[in-house]
C-alpha cells in the first residue's frame, strides 16, 4: 500500500503542506530521520553557513597577518582622528544593532508582530548607518592616497589586504540589511515566523562577530604612533 | 483560569522578559568596555608580539560572549556546540602551519 498521509497538525491547523509534510506510506515513521541536534533544520543550515563564513574570513585574516610579517615596510596609516574614532562609532553602532535585533526576535516570539517588525527595521537602518561610516572611513583613507595596490608609505599589498576584509565584511552588512528588510516585511504580512526571524538574527550577529576580529586585526595593529 | 491567575501569568512574563532585557545589556555593556580596552591597550602597548596576543585574547572573549548571549550557543544542545566549535578551532589553528614561512620571506632565511 502506498498512499499519502499527512502530518495531523498541519491537517488540523487548516496550513498549507509542502512536500516535506508528506509523509509517503508504505515506510512508515521509521522513514523520518529525528532532528539532527534537536533544532529545526534551516538553522543547523545557518549555523553550518556561519562555520564556513568564519573560515572563509579567518583565512583573509591569516593572508593579511602573513603580508604583514613578511613586510618590512607595512604602514601604519590609523591616526585616532578620524579613523580610530570612526572605528569606535562603528563599533558602537553594529554592536547597538545586535542589541536591536535580540529585543525584535524578543517581541517576535512573544507574539508583537508590530514591535518586532520595528525593531528589525530599526536593525536594518543601523546596518545602512555603519555602512555609511564604512565609507566615509574609505574615502579618507583613498584622499591620502590608499589605493588596492599603492599607499604613500610602504607595502602596496596593504591596500589589497586591507579593502579586501573590510569590503567583505561590507558586503555581508549590505546582504544582511537587505535580508533582514525582505524577512521583516514577510514576517509582517505572515508569510514567515518567528523562527525565519531568528535565522536572520543568527546572521547579522555573525557579521557583528567578524567586525570584533576585523577591528583588533586590521585597524588597532596598525595605529599611527 | 481565573482573572487573578492570568494576571499573575501575565505578570510573570513581563518580569521575565524585563529580566531578559537587563542581562542582554550587561552583555552589549561588556563587549562594548572590551572594545573601549582594546582601543587603550592599543595605545598604550607596543606593536609586537604582546600586544597581538592581547589583541587576540580580548577578541577571543568578545567573540565568546556574543557567540554564546546574542547566538545563544549556550542554549543550543552540547552536541551542536561539539560539532561546531572544535571544529572550527581546528581548521582555523591548521592554517598557521604555513605561518613560519612569512618569517622565512622577511629575514631570507628558515
Amino acid at each position: 500500500m502506498n498512499t499519502l498521509r499527512t502530518q495531523p497538525s498541519y491537517a488540523a491547523s487548516g496550513g498549507t503542506l509542502s512536500e516535506a509534510n508528506v509523509v509517503m506510506g508504505g515506510h512508515g515513521n521509521d522513514a523520518m530521520e529525528a532532528r539532527p541536534f534537536a533544532i529545526p533544520s534551516k538553522k543547523l543550515v545557518m549555523w553550518l553557513f556561519i562555520i564556513s563564513d568564519a573560515v572563509t574570513f579567518g583565512a583573509m585574516l591569516f593572508a593579511y597577518g602573513y603580508l604583514k610579517n613578511a613586510s618590512p615596510d607595512w604602514p601604519a596609516p590609523f591616526r585616532f582622528y578620524p579613523s580610530i574614532f570612526n572605528v569606535l562609532l562603528m563599533t558602537f553602532v553594529l554592536v547597538s544593532s545586535s542589541l536591536t535585533m535580540l529585543i525584535a526576535v524578543r517581541h517576535a516570539k512573544a507574539g508583537d508582530k508590530t514591535k518586532a517588525i520595528r525593531w528589525t527595521y530599526l536593525t536594518a537602518a543601523l546596518g545602512v548607518l555603519f555602512a555609511v561610516l564604512h565609507l566615509r572611513e574609505w574615502s579618507g583613507l583613498t584622499a591620502e592616497g590608499v589605493h588596492m595596490f599603492s599607499n604613500p608609505w610602504g607595502s602596496p599589498m596593504f591596500g589589497a589586504t586591507f579593502y579586501s576584509i573590510t569590503g567583505l565584511h561590507l558586503i555581508h552588512v549590505l546582504g544582511g540589511v537587505i535580508a533582514l528588510t525582505v524577512v521583516g516585511t514577510r514576517f509582517g504580512t505572515g508569510r514567515y515566523t518567528a523562527a525565519d526571524l531568528e535565522l536572520g538574527a543568527l546572521y547579522w550577529h555573525f557579521v557583528d562577530l567578524v567586525w570584533m576580529f576585523v577591528v583588533p586585526m586590521v585597524y588597532l595593529m596598525n595605529i599611527a604612533r | 483560569m481565573s482573572p487573578n491567575a492570568t494576571l499573575n501569568s501575565a505578570l510573570a512574563v513581563d518580569r521575565q522578559t524585563k529580566d531578559r532585557l537587563t542581562k542582554d545589556l550587561i552583555v552589549y555593556g561588556i563587549i562594548l568596555a572590551i572594545a573601549g580596552l582594546q582601543v587603550l591597550m592599543a595605545y598604550h602597548t607596543a606593536p609586537g608580539k604582546q600586544l597581538l596576543v592581547q589583541m587576540l585574547a580580548l577578541a577571543l572573549v568578545q567573540g565568546g560572549i556574543a557567540v554564546a548571549f546574542f547566538m545563544h550557543l549556550r542554549d543550543e544542545k552540547r552536541g551542536l556546540i561539539l560539532a561546531l566549535i572544535p571544529t572550527t578551532i581546528f581548521v582555523l589553528v591548521m592554517m598557521n602551519m604555513i605561518w613560519s614561512d612569512s618569517f622565512r620571506l622577511f629575514r631570507m632565511h628558515p
